[in-house]
């Protein structure tokens, strides 16, 4: 690793102001992206801003069907709250899924959502529940959030404080996690709500997270693993590497579709 | 540099480290308990888990500094004196090792999470045991004793 100067923020003012004084720093909540990739040098920030020690950033606050979830609220957090398992099982169920036990200690839907890994977990959600994801700047909707493959609507010295979202009728995430890194290969959260389907694709495609507008009209008109069959999941949209090719993927995109559908009830 | 202060199994230790300084270099050079191991650079093998404040993590990805503060069990502070805790027996007794590299990793990790099935109420049953190793990874047992090991100890803990 480089050599970095660490700063522990009480505040998110705090944060930005301390961001404001750096040469070329970078946010740092549970670390469990940006230690490692320090650690392989592919990263080198002049300086490491702690957002961990806020408590304003933290926790769940749950009114009615409207949940809030805190930025620096670990995967063990979410993974564990029985409010939120009562409301909205699936995101439970998917940060639990998140790497391991004691990544989960550790890692943040905060961090997760502003890397914007291509095969992350928390990107699918945010989409497939239609979340607004809040900053120190300014409220967005996720879709307009996330951008591209690592690639976010957020500037340099802008801190995501929460993401909420209302509670869908129903919802489900399936996720065929690769077996050595446990990231997605593909993953899929549906959900339905009043009649409206939502299906977001993390893992698979070749510019990130994504929406599948064909699979969410079959879902609307009928909710049922057979209706995602007629889908078209178009392989050239699709992302091809050493551990599936487009095709393989374009298939598994269908495969997890009708998993969750079928979880989902 | 980063002054650290934290407590380790119980003991107030601080230290100036360079902010680079990752947890288990800490605990290995600076405090020279060398149970702690470094089994890979990718986060992925597990030899390195703590516990802080409680709850297990890999020393290899946190930052001492980011450690400041806190509470910090490592294997050698799970025995009480010459007495083992019943993790460490019973991986001794269902022989749940072999080279013994993953062992402290493995027995931080199963602590943990026999420590958080009992306080949610979950029934820690083999299938249970082996999702839950998923951040730990072990060359040469295959596994199978290290399950039967962390079984027997739920049952006593
Ligand atoms: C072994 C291993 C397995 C994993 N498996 C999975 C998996 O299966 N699925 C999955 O989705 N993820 C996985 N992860 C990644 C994990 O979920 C991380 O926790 C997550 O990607 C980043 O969250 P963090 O809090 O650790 O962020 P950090 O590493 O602290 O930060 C990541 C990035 O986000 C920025 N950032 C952090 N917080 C904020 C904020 N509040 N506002 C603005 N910017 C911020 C940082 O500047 C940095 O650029 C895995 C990680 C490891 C080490
Ligand atoms: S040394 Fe920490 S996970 Fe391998
Ligand atoms: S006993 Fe050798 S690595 Fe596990």
């Amino acid at each position: 690793m480089y050599e970095t100067v660490y700063h522990r923020a009480t505040s998110t003012d705090d944060a930005v102001a301390k961001m404001a004084e750096a040469e070329d720093a970078k946010f740092v909540s549970g670390g469990m992206t940006l230690i490692p990739t320090m650690k392989q040098r592919l990263a080198a920030p002049s300086d490491l801003i702690d957002l961990r020690h806020i408590d304003a950033m933290k926790g769940i606050a749950i009114d009615g069907k409207k949940v809030t979830i805190g930025a620096a609220t670990t995967h063990a957090e979410v993974a564990s709250s029985s409010e939120l398992a009562d409301l909205c099982p699936a995101i439970c169920n998917l940060a639990g899924h998140i790497g391991d036990p004691h990544v989960r200690h550790m890692g943040t839907i905060g961090g997760s959502i502003a890397n914007n890994d291509p095969a992350a977990d928390y990107p699918a959600a945010m989409i497939g529940l239609g979340a607004e994801i809040m900053t120190t700047k300014r409220t967005l909707p996720a879709e307009d959030f996330f951008v591209g493959m690592f690639e976010t609507a957020l500037e340099d010295d802008e801190i995501i404080t929460a993401v909420s979202f209302t509670a869908p009728d129903k919802a489900a995430y399936s996720k065929f996690p690769n077996p050595a890194s446990r990231y997605a290969m593909a993953g899929v959260f549906v959900a339905m709500n009043g009649g409206d389907a939502r299906v977001a694709v993390t893992g698979a495609g070749s510019d990130g997270v994504f929406r599948h507008t064909g699979m969410e009209d079959a879902l609307s008109s009928n909710w049922s693993a057979d209706a995602v069959s007629d889908a078209e999941v178009d392989e050239g949209d699709m992302l091809s590497d050493l551990h599936g090719d487009a095709r393989y993927r374009a298939n598994l995109v269908k495969v997890m579709a009708k998993r969750a559908v079928a979880a989902a009830g | 540099m980063a002054s650290v202060s934290i407590k380790v199994n119980g003991k107030d230790v601080s230290g100036e480290v360079e902010d680079r300084t990752l947890l288990v270099e800490f605990i290995r050079e600076n405090l020279r308990l060398t149970g702690t191991h470094v089994g890979c650079d990718t986060s992925q093998c597990g030899a390195c888990v703590v516990h802080m404040d409680g709850k297990a993590i890999k020393s290899c990805s946190i930052l001492a500094a980011q450690a400041n503060g806190s509470e910090i069990t490592t294997i050698e502070g799970l025995a009480n004196g010459s007495e083992l805790h019943p993790m460490q027996t019973a991986f001794k007794e269902n022989h749940g090792l072999q080279c013994g590299f993953c062992t402290p990793g493995m027995i931080m990790a199963a602590t943990d999470m026999v420590r958080r099935y009992k306080e949610s109420g979950r029934e820690l049953d083999e299938t249970a045991i082996r999702e839950e190793l998923e951040g730990n990874i072990c060359r040469c047992t295959g596994y199978h004793n290290i399950v039967k090991s962390i079984q027997d100890a739920a049952s006593k803990m």
